[in-house]
């Protein structure tokens, strides 16, 4: 096989700059499920969600897309809220997780994607910005800005994450409820509405994970799917709850796929992805950098 | 009841319905039949590690597509009969199930759940990439319209309604065999607390894998006809979400908790399914199963089964 | 006499934390020990290395003669090695006989040879019948008062017919009679010749029911001998007796 030097060099910056908005995309359930323990595999559908909203709003009324999830950032908090509040008093408070609130989750999952298709239909759809089509270069390395511009505004949502999580009372209660809840009632908080806040924050940034998809791909119902086994790889190899881990994670996910794209074909980018979480899972769930 | 006076009883009414459908001769019954009868053995299998064990399993459409690939591949190769192609399922099925048990039991349940749904996919990709199956572009299976059997000729259809129901049987006496034995009494320990059950003595990984390979192994068999019924198989309908989803909303709708639920929840679901399909949308019709999934789930955990032993515990009580 | 149990130099980490450090520990057969320590001393820890809950990273655990590294928990139980839970943990879908039943079935089965449907059903009442639980053998647990729950809990442990008891701080939170019921009854399972470790942050109970007293602080074992000796310790007096 004649590996161009320029062609790999190409698929490495792609797939960083697809992993940086991979990195976006599991930011909610890097809350959910690292810190919060609660298996959310509908959030890939509340980032389609997102999309569509973002393609609706910027059909009618030409706003940019990620201004859009930003004004939506409220809504979806809110629903984050609504869902957490269902899953406590239905299975938290009762101790039975496991089985049902998975199964809640993945009905939820199947519901949203559904709805979607019964009011857009499966028709792929596209949103319209500036930034869409130009690309910038450096050398023969190939930036294109429809790629550059969702994981600059994701690396930007992760830094505020950080920031939130590691220097505000609540973010510090957040990673605090992941680790002791008793030790957080001793500190007075209460933890229920920490972590209904923490998963109200995590659906939210499904509302931008959602705009940056449909900016680099054209999206309809069914991609969730191919979401949710991307999502909990990066999860896992980043090591539950760590953030920087999860970035890390997020890139080398996103040079692998775009690595085998490149060089095997599309076809086989989804089995890169889920096969890396099984080899995780089977020889080192702890992740690369876990406990 | 014993297991083989079960046996036999299901086996007769099985005859019954078949003679009365035969004798009805309106085609389509026998093929809404054979998809509620898929759906009674899916039900069942996947139940077995989920309602007994407590380990959710997302990848049920990738054990019945192995089934139906398995049939392709020996389309493809050599002809074999059918009960044959089954048998064969059964075989690859759980064997997978076994060596993905293997990979995944030791971790937690949620870890255990997206594991699953991983599998899936990656089988997914693997057969789309397998030209020799038909990949994406999809395989045609052809068959005749009529087939004899012992002497009798009938349509093939309904000796494909036959053989399905023959599956859905085993799934159900299996089912019902686990749960009054002792590996029942084991599996619903790991399900109340693996770890007080690990403490008591019992052998939790073992049960485990001996789950994720029976319950792997009769999705398996679910799966080998549905080449032949369908005619045509690509990827996307072998491995579709519907068949995850009833897999699981199926049991939780009619409860988890005994071998009854399943069968109740795949009897009902699957025709209100039949019913919806034709009259409205295929896509209402799962919005429906994932609107009945959540809301039962939420608020009637033990299935319709739980409701009636829930009502039939506070009469008893009331008197 | 060769101890029962045998643990030696075990070390345990979480991360960066350590939880047990080089613990060494002998238990003699028929002997009443009492491990005491304050919270996070990783008493919890220690038992769930010993009984393979949790699996240590250096040293190793001896019971009856054999190591059992490497070995899974059900494995354990099957040697003779039985605990109770500090949460109580029975299983809720199952009536109260029927979880003495899971441990008669899956260890003493193992161990003996298959019992009779009938002499496990005996067993069952009669273990009920010592800790008081017989009239709601078919109850399930959710029917339970805590001290029945913990009752259950240590008769669980005890179906599994084990040469050795670990009692994780079965009498946290009940009042005092309800202590003296529990203490009796370890003490009649001592007399039928099973060795008990009891893990206990009540003072009174631990004194008058250990021959031996065992104090663990972070991780570490800082005393080892008679009650009455330990308690004057003046390293213990500092670390845990203060409160």
């Amino acid at each position: 096989m004649d590996i161009s030097f320029d062609l790999l060099m190409n698929a490495i910056v792609a797939g960083l700059l697809l992993g940086g908005f991979y990195a976006a995309v599991t930011a909610g359930v890097s809350i959910s499920f690292g810190m919060l323990d609660i298996v959310n595999i509908a959030h890939p559908g509340f980032i389609i969600l997102g999309s569509y909203i973002a393609y609706i709003i910027n059909i009618s009324f030409g706003i940019d897309p990620i201004v859009v999830s930003i004004l939506t950032l409220p809504a979806f908090y809110l629903l984050g809220t609504f869902i957490y509040q269902v899953y406590y008093l239905s299975f938290e408070k009762r101790g039975q997780e496991s089985l049902r609130g998975l199964a809640f989750f993945f009905g939820l999952l199947f519901v949203t994607e559904v709805m979607l298709i019964l009011v857009f239909g499966v028709d792929y759809r596209y949103v319209e910005a500036s930034y869409i089509g130009p690309s910038l270069h450096l050398g023969n390395i190939d930036f294109p800005l429809r790629m550059l511009v969702p994981c600059i505004t994701a690396l930007v949502l992760f830094g505020l994450l950080h920031l939130f999580v590691t220097r505000t009372f609540t973010g510090r209660a957040i990673m605090a409820v992941s680790q002791d809840q008793l030790a957080l009632q001793l500190m007075a908080a209460d933890p229920i509405r920490i972590k209904r806040i923490a998963f109200g924050i995590s659906i939210a940034t499904a509302a931008i994970a959602g705009a940056l998809l449909i900016i680099i791909q054209p999206v309809e119902p069914s991609v969730g799917r191919e979401y949710i086994g991307r999502v909990f790889a990066i999860c896992v190899l980043g090591g539950l709850g760590s953030l920087p881990g999860t970035l890390v994670a997020a890139m080398l996910l996103g040079v692998m796929e775009s690595i085998t794209s490149t060089f095997y074909g599309p076809s086989w980018a989804p089995a890169v992805s889920f096969g890396f979480l099984l080899l995780t899972l089977a020889f080192r769930p702890a992740g690369l950098f876990g406990r | 009841m014993s297991t083989t006076r079960f046996t036999l009883v299901c086996v007769l009414v099985g005859l019954v319905v078949y003679i009365f459908g035969h004798l009805l001769g309106i085609g389509y019954l026998f093929f809404a039949g054979y998809t509620i009868l898929q759906f009674i053995a899916l039900a069942s299998a996947w139940n077995i590690l989920g309602g007994y064990c407590g380990y959710v399993n997302f990848g049920s459409a990738a054990f019945f597509a192995l089934g139906a690939y398995s049939t392709v591949f020996f389309y493809k190769f050599n002809p074999l009969p059918i009960p044959l192609l089954i048998i064969i399922a059964a075989v690859v099925s759980g064997i997978v199930g076994l060596g993905m048990g293997y990979l995944t039991l030791r971790l937690r349940g949620a870890f255990f759940a997206i594991a699953t749904l991983a599998m899936a996919v990656v089988l997914q990709t693997l057969v789309v990439n397998w030209s020799y199956v038909g990949g994406s572009r999809g395989a045609y299976i052809v068959r005749t319209d009529t087939i004899d059997i012992g002497g009798y000729t009938i349509e093939y259809i309904e000796y494909l309604f036959l053989l399905m129901m023959a599956v859905a049987i085993l799934s159900i006496v299996i089912s019902r065999t686990i749960a009054r034995t002792q590996l029942g009494f084991g599996f619903a320990t790991i399900r109340d607390d693996e770890l007080a059950a690990e403490a008591s003595g019992v052998p939790t990984l073992r049960l485990k894998l001996i789950a994720t390979t029976i319950s792997g192994a009769l999705m398996g068999m679910a799966g080998a006809p549905f080449p032949y019924y369908i005619g045509y198989l690509q990827p996307a309908s072998a491995f579709g979400l519907e068949y995850g989803v009833n897999s699981i909303a199926m049991p939780i709708i009619g409860g988890t908790t005994s071998w009854v639920g399943p069968l109740i929840g795949a009897i009902l679901l699957g025709s209100l399914q039949q019913i919806a399909t034709v009259t409205i949308s295929s896509a209402v019709n799962l919005l429906i199963v994932g609107l009945l999934l959540v809301g039962f789930v939420v608020i009637a955990p033990n299935g319709l089964v739980g409701l009636v032993q829930d009502r039939l515990r506070t009469r008893r009580s009331g008197k | 006499m060769s101890p029962l149990l045998h643990v030696s130099n075990i070390s345990k980490r979480f991360g960066g934390f350590v939880a047990l450090d080089g613990i060494e520990l002998e238990v003699q057969p028929g002997e009443r020990l009492g491990l005491i320590g304050p919270n996070g001393s990783g008493k919890s820890t220690l038992v769930n290395c010993i009984c393979g809950a949790l699996q240590n990273e250096q040293g190793s655990v001896h019971f009856d003669g054999h190591a059992l590294d490497g070995l899974a928990a059900h494995q354990r139980t099957h040697r003779g090695l039985a605990r109770s839970f500090q949460l109580p943990r029975p299983f809720v879908s199952l009536n109260l006989a029927d979880n003495l039943r899971v441990p008669m079935l899956y260890t003493v089965h193992k161990r003996s040879g298959p019992l009779h449907g009938d002499s496990i059903d005996a067993r069952c009442v009669e273990l009920l019948r010592l800790v008081g639980l017989d009239h709601k053998a078919r109850h399930m647990p959710r029917d339970l008062t805590q001290v029945e729950m913990r009752k259950l809990e240590l008769a669980r442990a005890v179906a599994a017919e084990p040469k050795l008891l670990i009692a994780d701080e079965s009498m946290a939170g009940l009042s005092h009679s309800e202590i003296e019921d529990i203490l009796a009854l370890l003490m009649q399972l001592n007399e039928r010749g099973i060795t008990i470790i009891l893990i206990e942050h009540i003072m009174s109970a631990v004194m008058s029911f250990s021959q031996r007293l065992v104090v663990l602080v972070s991780g570490k074992k800082i005393a080892d001998g008679k009650p009455e000796n330990v308690v004057k310790n003046p390293e213990v007096v500092r670390a845990y007796l203060g409160q």
